[in-house]
């Protein structure tokens, strides 16, 4: 059976995508810079479902590890998800450029470096699927998510352009904007239910989009209409806006 | 920030910072930076044990630790719910060994409130089946429990409420079976009299429970329909059945939309509805192999069905009385139907022996309502206390919001111990919740 790489295998979505594609058979990959952490998620996976499953360390900043990482992958699998991602405090990042640098680095050059690896092996053997996990913050950059949302743009323009790379090699490239998901990460926050995906809902999105050779998806349907309207207006409105 | 929860019977709802955890190491943090706080998990308790300023949900803390297929042994992470549980384990021909009304609680609320079900007389409650299990305490340390070792933890564990510490991860024993079908036989009573008679007659079936109309009078008092099932065997299989003997209940779940206005509940729509429950059973008994869903948790097919209560809420009252004081629950049952104030349903159950500290079951009868919450209910609930402990029985603390720390004091002789390892594993009561402060179990 094929088998799906989760890189950043330790969130909330993460988990969730996983569980989804061992449900139907996929042996999975688990990826993360704990890889400890992972081993009740990895035991998890084969006791639910029956599916093989290992966990293996990895660290998005540490570049120059990614090219061994994915060398000793064995088997190689057919599904690559970059699910990583940092979401730091604005303020802080914009104080601090180590902060800012952090996120940058996770969000777009981490991403690039471990992709690009992977994206070399599916053109070689022209077959495979990778998936971004991006966000609906990078789609107009606006005060609130100043860093995180240049470096989710960023990843997205680099998925985009991928997705076009690969084509002629039939390796297809997959970009999610989640929109807000109820996460460990945003349980402090009040979040609005209609426009709100849980974990699963993202995951179920990830699946058929991989199965359907989907380019671009919103898990939430009015998030595409929602980032219609806010890519549209003017700048000249948008700079005053407290967004 | 600070978000409203409710458990089961939507009273109490406070206002609480509920916060969660995936990793050990997160857990540890959290334990460590905060003042106090009760594990919650998914809510099924009725009143507010699971509730306090500051919570810490194991619902993220979900994960099947191993599988021993051949032994029937499951070992899992605390947050982990029983209907996913039985999404791995029915197919591999086992099944829960003790299961509450309903599958949408997790393992550790199972411990916690060490829950029973319709085999309590033969299988006892679900802290009979635990192996062992690991405790978060208070220190932040992470100790093994049994039956033989640190047997005072896993006592007062088992029952107690999530106040020794937060449960990580429990491994327990699985019930074979041959199929996930249930022979199940029905019978109807006339009163009272008769169903407590048949309970005694059929009592070497596994399952039993008795739905009973409390607001029937005169003859018909106490009038019910006894319940009865096995897990059914290879034989008793329909030609469809035998497809595939191990088959997983397809889902099929409504939603109750929104919350009735509390009108809408009162003695004649009671009295209707326990009509028709009563009349629908056109025999006097009734034999069939039903899916295992329907048998053991026909109301999680209605999601949300607790709003049929409308949004003020109900207690849900479930004590219970030893075998031979049936006086105890006539006098009881007549206050009810002379009050008026009757349940969708009530439910009755045979309980057999049980020797624990702090958990609810013990042998007798147990009977459990549920009241909307009005205004007066609270003193005629405080009257109810009265007889059943005059006749020596206790409440279930996770059904309870309201009982007075006298009662608890009153049912459980063994309360004293309770609070004693209480003390010695949560020495400043940072595992704390509304009813452990309500019941001076804590001080809150």
């Amino acid at each position: 059976m094929s088998t799906v790489l989760i890189l950043g295998a330790g969130s909330d979505i993460a988990i969730a995508i996983a569980r989804k594609f061992a449900s139907r058979g996929y042996d999975i990959q688990l990826a993360a810079r704990e890889a400890d952490r992972l081993k009740p998620l990895e035991s998890d996976i084969r006791v639910r479902f029956g599916v093989d499953c290992s966990i293996h360390a990895f660290d998005a900043l540490s570049f120059s590890s990614h090219e061994p990482f994915f060398k000793a992958l064995e088997p190689k699998p057919e599904i690559t998800i970059c699910v990583f991602g940092l979401m730091q405090e604005e303020d802080l990042a914009f104080e601090d450029f180590d902060e800012a640098l952090r996120m940058i680095q996770t969000n777009y050059s981490g991403a690039v470096s471990i992709l690009n690896r992977v994206a070399g092996y599916y053109s070689r053997q022209k077959h495979g699927t990778i998936v971004g996990i991006s966000s609906v913050a990078g789609e107009r950059g606006r005060q609130s998510k100043l860093i995180y949302g240049s470096s989710k743009a960023a990843f997205s323009v680099y998925l985009d352009g991928l997705r076009n790379k690969m084509y002629k090699d039939q390796v297809h490239v997959v970009t999610v904007k989640p929109g807000f998901v109820f996460t460990k990460m945003t349980e402090g926050l009040k979040l609005p239910a209609p426009l709100t995906a849980s974990p699963e809902e993202v995951a179920d999105a990830v699946f058929k989009s991989v199965l359907n050779r989907k380019n671009t998806v919103y898990v939430k349907w009015m998030w595409r209409w929602i980032m219609l309207i806010i890519r549209n207006i003017p700048e000249f409105q948008f700079k005053k806006m407290n967004l | 920030m600070k978000k409203k929860i409710a458990n089961w019977g939507n009273y109490p709802a406070i206002d609480a910072e509920e916060k969660s955890f995936i990793f050990d190491d997160q857990l540890k943090k959290l334990v460590a930076e905060t003042e106090y706080f009760i594990p919650r998990g998914n809510g099924r308790c009725y009143g507010d044990a699971s509730l306090a300023d500051f919570t810490l949900s194991t619902l993220k803390y979900d994960k099947m630790l191993s599988f021993d297929r051949e032994r029937g042994i499951l070992e899992c992470q605390s947050g982990l719910r029983l209907d996913e549980i039985l999404k791995v384990a029915v197919p591999a021909g086992w099944f829960l060994p003790v299961t509450p009304g309903t599958k949408f609680i997790t393992v550790g609320g199972a411990v916690g409130s060490d829950v029973h079900g319709k085999n309590h007389h033969v299988d006892g409650s679900f802290s009979n089946h635990i192996i062992e299990m690991d405790i978060l305490l208070e220190s932040g340390e992470i100790v093994i429990c049994s039956l033989s070792e640190k047997a005072d933890l896993f006592e007062a564990t088992c029952g107690g409420m999530g106040l020794t510490g937060l449960i990580t991860r429990v491994k327990f024993g699985l019930k074979k079976i041959e199929s996930s079908y249930i022979a199940q036989k029905q019978i109807k009573a006339e009163n009272l009299e008769e169903v407590i008679r048949l309970f005694e007659q059929y009592k070497q079936f596994t399952y039993s429970v008795a739905w009973i109309d409390c607001l029937k009078k005169g003859k018909n008092f106490g009038r019910s329909i006894l319940i009865l099932g096995e897990h059914a065997i290879r034989e008793q299989l329909n030609e469809k059945q035998i497809k595939d003997p191990l088959l997983l209940p397809r889902k099929k779940q409504i939603q109750f939309p929104f919350n009735l206005p509390s009108w809408v509940l009162n003695s004649l729509t009671v009295k209707a509805f326990n009509f028709l429950y009563y009349n629908k059973n056109l025999k006097r008994e009734i034999n069939n192999v039903v899916p295992y869903e329907p048998f053991f948790y026909p109301l999680d097919a209605i999601l949300h069905w607790n709003r049929g209560y409308g949004k003020t809420g109900f207690i849900q009252y479930q004590f219970v009385l030893p075998l031979d004081a049936k006086d105890g629950l006539i006098a009881i049952l007549q206050k009810i139907s002379d009050k008026g104030l009757g349940s969708f349903l009530a439910v009755l159950k045979v309980f057999g022996r049980q020797e624990s500290m702090i958990s609810f079951p013990k042998e007798g009868y147990t009977l459990a309502l549920d009241f909307p919450v009005r205004k007066g209910l609270f003193e005629f609930l405080d009257e109810l206390d009265k007889i059943v402990l005059q006749y020596g029985g206790r409440l279930y603390m996770s059904k309870d919001a309201r009982m007075r720390p006298e009662v608890l004091e009153a049912g459980y002789p063994e309360l004293s111990k309770f609070k004693a390892i209480l003390h010695k594993y949560n020495p400043s009561g940072k595992f704390r919740s509304l009813q452990s402060g309500r019941l001076l179990l804590t001080k809150n």
